[in-house]
């Protein structure tokens, strides 16, 4: 079972990675995903403490505590800095993916993607992983 | 969680759905945020201010659409966010000032958005057309400087290690602090992770009014579960023994941030530790107690009100595991239809406690049952009991404040009297009315409708009204208040008002009236008029409130939502147009009465009493039957007739087993009516069931009903009786203009013709 951690303020994104995430398909080949959602910076935090995590995927522009602060943290920690990160941007903002793979970052995606990028992306940080 | 096994096979299909629900919603969310944000940037902008927080939060919308739509296939949507999120980009990055006319387009920008979400649902065509025009003002607004601005690490004075975690647009907001000579400051602060999202709310709202923050950093590590220590970088104008004492309990320390002017520190590196300590050099820090000679500090009191908004150490006797579970958001988004659904199993049982109650007042007649009745009759009581409070307690979940329908309102006004050269001023009160969830979604459309009237037809221009001698800025109030079980909405201006001889002149000019029946119109039937489908003052429908819509349809669909609107105007002074509303759609208290042995049930909403009737009382007044009561003329209406039940003529007073009749006065807006019934049974609450379709025709009647001792009752539509009996008999032809006014699209006219016919 692979446990992911998706950091958006979007609902629907976080809906929608998790309906990818968690369809048989990839799921089986996988060995089983679960997907854990958190709705902010803050709430990733809150929810980092129940990893480890296999795999976190983080928005960039959010208010507060905003990715790239997130991804600082995550690497920082004794507990996740090795845990495989992935960005999911939008295209317009190239500076902020540069700053995320220079922060520690393994890969990022940017909006729209198609469920074959997430997931050929999710395998590949999995089995770097594992 | 481990039993989450992913997926649950083969259900991608369906969570990608749900997904595309979640969209909608969510698109629609921001999309409402957006109208609002634009409308508080208005407001500044008139009086030449700017804030950049709110232009971050509409560029934050656009942005996280653009990502959304894109996701989701809602190109249109994708196309449209793209050309905005240049605009807005130049916008906050001060590459472009926010003049009217780029407000302007922003609002249509939002406008546009609503439609293609519509669109998107399946509910309207993709609106190409606007699209196209509104891209192309976009595009020109957007001059882009080929560059955008030169490099700004270059220009930096701070550290690479801070810029590394700054997105884009914090980093121009420091950037601009600091060629503004603004000092910066950095807050320590330490946060319980469990109430941290209040607690940094308050924090916001009280660093406010003092300057910007730019970001939060976290730094240790939640190794501890529950606490998290973060750095705050501030922006403030303010020196830091103000800050310390607005902000700071003794848990915040502050420090300035000093400059290095010119000074370069090459050897810093993008993976500095998690800490920003060495990223501002020089840091003062001011004392853990803050003290000031500053006269304008804060009032006391807010120092302790202070002191337990930032103090938010979690109670020691909660597990640690526990508290880091908790998840931030403490809301939930509900499909409103499975609110309906919870409502009519309330509604399923209120008739069984009407049952359980008739079943225990059996018991108790018999003699050998006494005990068991009245253990019955209790276990009725908390029965009925928490009934009504699982009741009220969804109803509460549906209920939402007028506001949100306002919101939109107030961009249209704005919108439209930009166009038209008619300045207005829009006065809200009552927003936060609430009201049935569905109402509010179905009200905007008529409420839109009225306002553009208001605008188009009431409202004169400015020229106009400083000749007659009014203030050149028209206004427009929108009141909403709940009166009873019902909510009044008034849409009120101070423009031209109706003319009756005009409106007269025109209705006979269409057709809808005879000379004769001119002569003989009253004032309240006059007004009426402008209900009538095809009729329009204006000679040529016009772009504001001559799109195929007249009030004929605000009407009916205010009526299809049990309302009434009344209108009053007086020329030269204005006209109100008052909108009633029940509160809800869900369930309605009833009172069942009988006629001829029949149950009907007539919603308490609009029962005023109930009085005993007396045949001596009944006067004929224009060839209607009326009684006096409390000095006003009562019509009447004698339901028996009316529905053709057959009661024994000799006991007109009298029902059949010799009890006396009552007179239900009912009233809805101001027309009052008396039902003659011959029993009243008692009052109820009831779900109101659809006729279903083979008796939709049939007017006069809500819906049907189960009465609780299994007998099936019809519930009275009162406003479409009040209508139909008030217009009454007295002018064939009134009324036959009166039933077209009521038809609705399905065309139910007919039954209702037969009816008042007779």
């Amino acid at each position: 079972m692979r446990k992911v951690l998706v950091v958006d303020d979007s609902a629907s994104t976080r809906a929608l990675v998790r309906a990818i995430l968690e369809d048989a398909s990839f799921s089986e080949a996988v060995g089983g995903c679960d997907v854990i959602e958190a709705t902010s910076g803050f709430d990733a935090m809150r929810l980092l403490p129940r990893g480890p995590y296999d795999l976190i995927i983080t928005d960039i522009n959010m208010a507060d505590i905003n990715g790239l602060e997130l991804i600082k943290f995550v690497r920082g920690s004794e507990h996740h800095k090795k845990t495989p990160l992935v960005i999911i941007s939008t295209l317009a903002a190239k500076n902020d993916v540069g700053r995320g793979l220079a922060l520690g970052a393994n890969s990022y995606l940017t909006k729209p993607f198609t469920p074959e990028e997430l997931c050929a992306t999710c395998t590949k940080l999995f089995d770097g992983a594992a | 969680m481990a039993e989450h096994t992913g997926g649950g096979g083969g259900g991608g299909r369906e969570s990608i759905d749900k997904a595309r629900e979640e969209f909608f919603s969510e698109a629609q969310e921001l999309v409402d945020g957006f109208g609002r944000d634009l409308l508080a940037i208005d407001e500044l902008a008139k009086s030449g201010r700017n804030d950049p927080e709110l232009v971050n939060d509409v560029f934050r919308a656009v942005h996280t659409l653009k990502g959304l739509s894109g996701l989701f296939g809602a190109t249109l949507m994708t196309g449209l966010s793209h050309e905005l999120e240049d605009v807005l980009d130049d916008l906050r990055l001060g590459r472009l000032d926010m003049t009217t006319g780029v407000v302007d387009l922003l609002f249509r920008s939002a406008e546009l958005y609503g439609q293609i979400l519509a669109a998107e649902r399946g509910d309207r065509s993709m609106p190409e057309a606007e699209m196209k025009a509104l891209l192309l003002a976009l595009g020109q607004v957007t001059q882009r400087s080929g560059a955008g601005g030169a490099s700004p690490v270059a220009q930096y004075e701070l550290d690479p290690g801070l810029l590394g975690v700054l997105t884009e647009y914090e980093e121009h907001r420091l950037r601009t602090n600091i060629q503004a000579g603004v000092s910066l400051f950095r807050l320590h602060v330490t946060f319980a992770l469990s109430t941290i999202d209040t607690a940094l709310d308050e924090l916001k709202a009280k660093a406010r009014p003092l300057g910007e923050i730019i970001t939060y950093l976290p730094t240790g590590s939640v190794g501890e579960g529950d606490v998290i220590d973060l750095e705050i970088l501030m922006a403030s104008h303010a020196d830091g023994t103000v800050l310390q004492e607005a902000l700071g309990a003794p848990h915040i320390r502050i420090e300035e941030v000093k400059r290095r002017i010119g000074m370069e520190n090459p050897a810093m590196s993008l993976n500095s530790p998690p800490t920003m300590a060495k990223d501002f050099p020089l840091p003062v820090v001011w004392g853990e107690q803050g003290h000031s000679s500053h006269s304008s500090t804060p009032p006391p009191q807010a120092a302790t009100g202070r002191e337990q908004i930032i103090r938010t150490p979690p109670p020691p006797a909660i597990d640690k595991r526990d508290m880091s579970l908790r998840s931030v958001s403490q809301t939930v988004r509900v499909d409103i239809r499975k609110l309906d659904n919870l409502m009519n199993i309330v509604g399923e049982l209120a008739i069984v406690r009407t049952a359980i109650a008739r079943l225990s007042e059996r018991a108790g007649h018999r003699p050998g049952a006494k005990d068991f009745s009245s253990e019955l009759h209790r276990l009725h009581r908390s029965f009925e009991r928490h009934l009504a409070t699982m009741q009220s307690g969804i109803l509460e979940v549906r209920m939402v404040p007028l506001g949100q329908a306002f919101d939109k309102l107030a961009r249209i006004v704005r919108q439209i009297s930009r166009e038209h050269e008619k300045e207005v001023h829009l006065v809200i009160t009552g927003a936060e009315t609430e009201i049935d969830k569905l109402i509010v979604e179905e009200l905007s459309d008529p409420l839109m409708h009225m306002i553009r009237n208001a605008i188009d037809h009431g409202i004169e221009t400015r020229d106009e009204r400083k000749n007659v001698g009014k203030p050149a800025v028209g206004t427009i109030a929108l009141n909403a208040f709940q009166k009873g079980n019902q909510v009044v909405i008034e849409v009120e201006d101070d423009g031209r008002g109706m003319d009756p001889q005009r409106l007269i002149q025109t209705a006979v000019r269409r057709g809808l009236l005879t000379a004769e029946q001119a002569n003989e119109i009253t004032p309240r039937e006059v007004l009426s008029l402008v209900f009538i489908p095809g009729f329009s003052t204006k000679e040529e429908a016009n772009e504001v409130s001559g799109r195929g819509v007249g009030m004929d349809v605000v009407k009916t669909n205010i009526a299809k939502l049990g309302g009434v609107v009344d209108i009053s105007s007086e020329v030269g002074i204005g006209t109100k147009m008052t909108v009633t509303l029940p509160i809800t759609l869900a369930i309605i208290s009833v009172l069942s009465v009988e006629i001829g042995g029949r149950a009907f049930a007539i919603p308490l909403a609009s029962v005023e009493e109930a009085i005993v009737f007396n045949e001596r009382d009944v006067r004929v007044i224009e060839n209607r039957e009326v009684m006096t009561q409390r000095g006003q003329t009562l019509p009447l209406c004698r339901l028996s007739r009316l529905f053709e039940i057959d009661t024994p003529e000799a006991s007109v007073e009298r029902a059949s087993d010799g009890r006396k009749k009552f007179v239900v006065i009912a009233s809805v807006g101001s027309r009052r009516l008396g039902f003659v019934v011959e029993r009243l049974v008692g009052q109820q609450d009831i779900v109101i069931k659809a006729l279903g379709k083979s008796l939709a025709n049939v007017r006069g009647f809500a819906g049907a009903t189960e009465l609780g001792d299994q007998r099936v009752g019809l519930v009275l539509d009162v406003a479409a009786l009040l209508e139909e009996v008030l217009v009454g008999d007295k002018d064939r032809v009134v009324i036959d203009v009166a039933g077209r006014t009521r038809e609705s699209p399905e065309g139910r006219g007919d039954g209702r013709a037969r009816t008042a016919s007779r």
